[in-house]
């Protein structure tokens, strides 16, 4: 065999350059390809006189939006408008992501609680909601909303400074005033301190075995702190009060129907799907864990939290991070519900320029860059919890 | 940039590989098939919409038949995709669609960046508001705050917002895709009015719960000129189209129906000679049948007698002639000579 080896063998012989040379017909067919469609269509685009280009970003987009976290007006520009629609997709994509985990936790557990009744009812949500399409839910939230409540001259008022109408939730918010700001700055201070503070409790719990009762200092910090700052400041209590002024509520904090529906129906739905992640994880994690850690002598808090959570949010995270990315994909069906997210904005931009590749690319650009960075985030999460071996 | 141009192309290429065939003379292609393939709204009651038999109703609908009529001399030789208003314009440009017959606004911008030319008006619209009686508005400039209903991809969402801002007022836009949903978040009060082309607000008022409660304010906040469209470039498709839309009003100022044509045929009258063929010239001029005009006006009748049938004051539309009469009747309809 040895003469064999030391032979010059053949080029299509030898595997490994077979591969290469495989791979490199591959890569030169692909390239072709992808060369043969964007030559075709610019040469498409150029013969049927289509304009194309981003010039279009910085023209008037002359058109209004709904509701914006920044300052907008139709004359301002596409590319403000379309920053306004990130924003907004941003937002409840956010806020949506946080209600879902919380809510889908405690289905979660609820879910295999040994309560008969709790893991019933919580098993039925789980089936209701995972069960009926998305945008059907949505439909539902948002002819709800419009159809139970009041015009708004016949807004609800349940307690002042609150008013419930077909136009949104209405609510007064404390008027800007100074210590507000104090506020701001005491609870940055509370979040250094506890930071320091949970450094020190675990060297001295490594240290002595002595357990310092972070969670409640940190929660009396966290609350205590700005309360002592506002309190400094003059207590102020003035508020910016809705009033009804023609069609509408003017002053305090406006949630619309249209944000309310795409919210809850996107929790409501995704919770299902994340209740069903929980409870994997938690049963992945063999009971002979809870048993052995109970006859150490730890508290069932101190099982949870050291001994089962940390085990099961490895099962947990890869999934739950597929339910986050689905949750911020479907909020694009917002357009359904009339929420000016980013596929609606940039709906309209695509119409009134014309430049639908432009358009559909950069919607395609912006969904890829959420969920990119969410996925990169959980990464970097899953990394750093996973079991670390002493 | 230009590398960036390429990565965008690159993305959505496939979508337009398909247009690359369809070049050629539309004349040639749609006689080769036996059909023109329209583009209609397919949701607009009066202007394209299927009656409950699933038989295509409407006047952008028999505008397109009137073109399959001057082609082929059969006005039913016509297939129908009913296209929201976004997919509209991108049907057409990449040749899924001969022409494109559905509510749309000739623009400048539209007519020199779209790749498509737009041919004779064949119904002249406005933007209005339709509100609920009981608010007690009785002119769009008390509207200052209103949440306004408006649908997307339409020149609808500019002109508000323009009207608003010349008019120094406030508006909350409310903006749903979908036709049916939007009347329903209106007619649920979710806003209080519903900004649209004067027809569309007439037709969406003949579906609500009770139509009589509902007004449409009497400004008129643009122009709103609807034509049929085709691709840029082709000029004697354009024309046949531009033809066949100026043959009903033709008729309609030389007196001839669906009912009189044949007697009209013997006519010593030379306008209505050319007109039916009578005297050749026309229709080869265009590339097609002398008798043209003969066909569409048998087969489909003058621009009044359409008007009437789709959206007239005998129809739940019950829309006045307006800007749509002829300019001897005080309106903007004026065809072109056809000698």
């Amino acid at each position: 065999m040895d003469n064999v080896s030391s032979e010059k063998t053949s080029f299509f012989r030898d595997p490994d350059k077979l591969a290469l040379f495989y791979q490199f017909v591959v890569m030169v067919g692909v390239g072709l390809l992808a060369f043969y469609l964007v030559s075709n269509t610019l040469a498409n685009l150029e013969r049927q006189s289509i304009a194309t280009g981003l010039g279009f970003i910085d023209k008037e987009a002359s058109f209004e939006i709904g509701e914006s976290l920044i300052p907008y007006s139709a004359a301002d520009s596409y590319g403000k408008a379309l920053l306004v629609g990130v924003l907004n997709t941003l937002i409840v994509s956010f806020i949506g992501i946080v209600l879902t985990v919380i809510l889908g936790t405690i289905l979660g557990v609820a879910r295999l609680s040994s309560n008969w009744l709790v893991s019933r009812l919580s098993a039925v949500y789980i089936e209701v909601f995972q069960d009926i399409p998305v945008l059907l839910q949505l439909f539902f939230w948002y002819a709800f909303f419009y159809e139970m409540l009041p015009s708004p001259r016949q807004a609800l008022n349940p307690f002042t400074g609150l008013f419930l109408c077909n136009r949104g939730m209405i609510f007064g918010v404390p008027k800007w005033h100074s210590a507000h700001g104090y506020m701001i700055v005491a609870f940055l201070v509370a979040c250094v301190i506890v930071f320091f503070l949970k450094r020190w409790a675990k060297k001295r719990q490594e240290a002595t075995g002595n357990i310092f009762p972070v969670f409640r200092v940190a929660l009396l910090l966290f609350l205590g702190l700005p309360l002592a700052a506002w309190l400094l400041g003059g207590a102020p209590t003035e508020m910016n009060a809705p009033r009804l002024s023609g069609f509408n509520f003017k002053g305090g904090v406006s949630v619309s129907p249209e944000f309310a529906a795409l919210l809850l129906g996107l929790v409501l739905y995704t919770a299902a799907f994340v209740a069903e992640v929980v409870r994997a994880g938690i049963q992945a994690v063999s009971k002979g864990q809870t048993e052995a850690a109970l006859s150490i002598g730890l508290k069932p808090g101190q099982v949870l939290n050291l001994v089962i959570l940390p085990q099961s949010l490895r099962v947990i995270i890869p999934p739950l991070t597929s339910q986050m990315l689905n949750l911020t994909k479907n909020s694009s069906l917002a357009v359904a519900i009339g929420y000016p997210d980013f596929v609606s904005v940039a709906g309209t931009t695509i119409n009134q320029t014309g430049q639908a590749i432009e358009g559909v690319a950069m919607i395609m650009i912006v969904y890829l860059f959420f969920s990119l960075s969410t996925s990169a985030f959980m990464n970097w999460y899953n990394k750093k919890i996973k079991l670390v071996e002493r | 940039m230009k590398l960036f141009k390429i990565c965008l192309t690159l993305i959505l290429t496939f979508i337009f590989i398909s247009s690359a065939t369809v070049m050629a003379g539309t004349l040639d292609d749609v006689k080769a098939k036996g059909y023109i393939q329209a583009g209609v709204n397919g949701d607009l009651f009066g202007f394209g919409k299927p009656d409950e038999k699933g038989e295509w109703k409407g006047l952008d609908v028999d505008t397109a038949r009137a073109v399959a009529a001057a082609v082929f001399g059969d006005a039913s030789k016509v297939k129908f995709t009913p296209l929201t208003a976004k997919t509209r314009f991108t049907a057409l440009q990449s040749g899924e669609i001969d022409v494109l017959t559905r509510n749309c606004t000739q623009t400048l911008s539209r007519d020199t960046a779209l790749g498509l030319d737009f041919c004779q008006v064949n119904y002249y619209d406005g933007q209005g508001f339709l509100i609920h009686k009981k608010l007690g508005v009785k002119s769009a400039k008390e509207l200052d705050g209103a949440s306004v209903c408006v649908l997307p991809g339409t020149t609808t969402e500019q002109n508000v917002a323009d009207f608003f801002r010349a008019n120094g007022m406030k508006m909350n836009p409310v903006v749903i895709e979908n036709t049916a949903e939007l009347a329903k978040a209106f007619f649920a009060g979710r806003c209080d009015c519903l900004t649209s082309d004067a027809s569309q607000l007439a037709g969406t008022r003949a579906v609500a719960p009770n139509p009589g409660d509902y007004i449409i304010l009497p400004e008129v906040i643009s122009k709103e000129p609807l034509a049929p469209a085709v691709r840029h470039g082709d000029n004697q498709w354009k024309d046949i189209v531009n033809y066949s839309v100026l043959a009903m009003i033709n008729a309609e100022e030389l007196g001839i129906t669906s009912k009189n044509v044949d007697e009209k045929l013997k006519s010593t009258d030379p306008k209505v000679k050319r007109f039916l063929g009578v005297s050749p010239g026309n229709g080869k001029a265009l590339g097609l049948d002398e008798k043209f005009a003969y066909n569409i006006v048998k087969q489909l009748g003058n621009y009044g007698e359409v008007f009437e049938r789709n959206v007239g004051t005998d129809t739940p539309l019950m829309i006045e002639r307006g800007l749509n009469a002829l300019w001897t009747n005080g309106g903007l309809l004026y065809s072109a000579p056809f000698k």
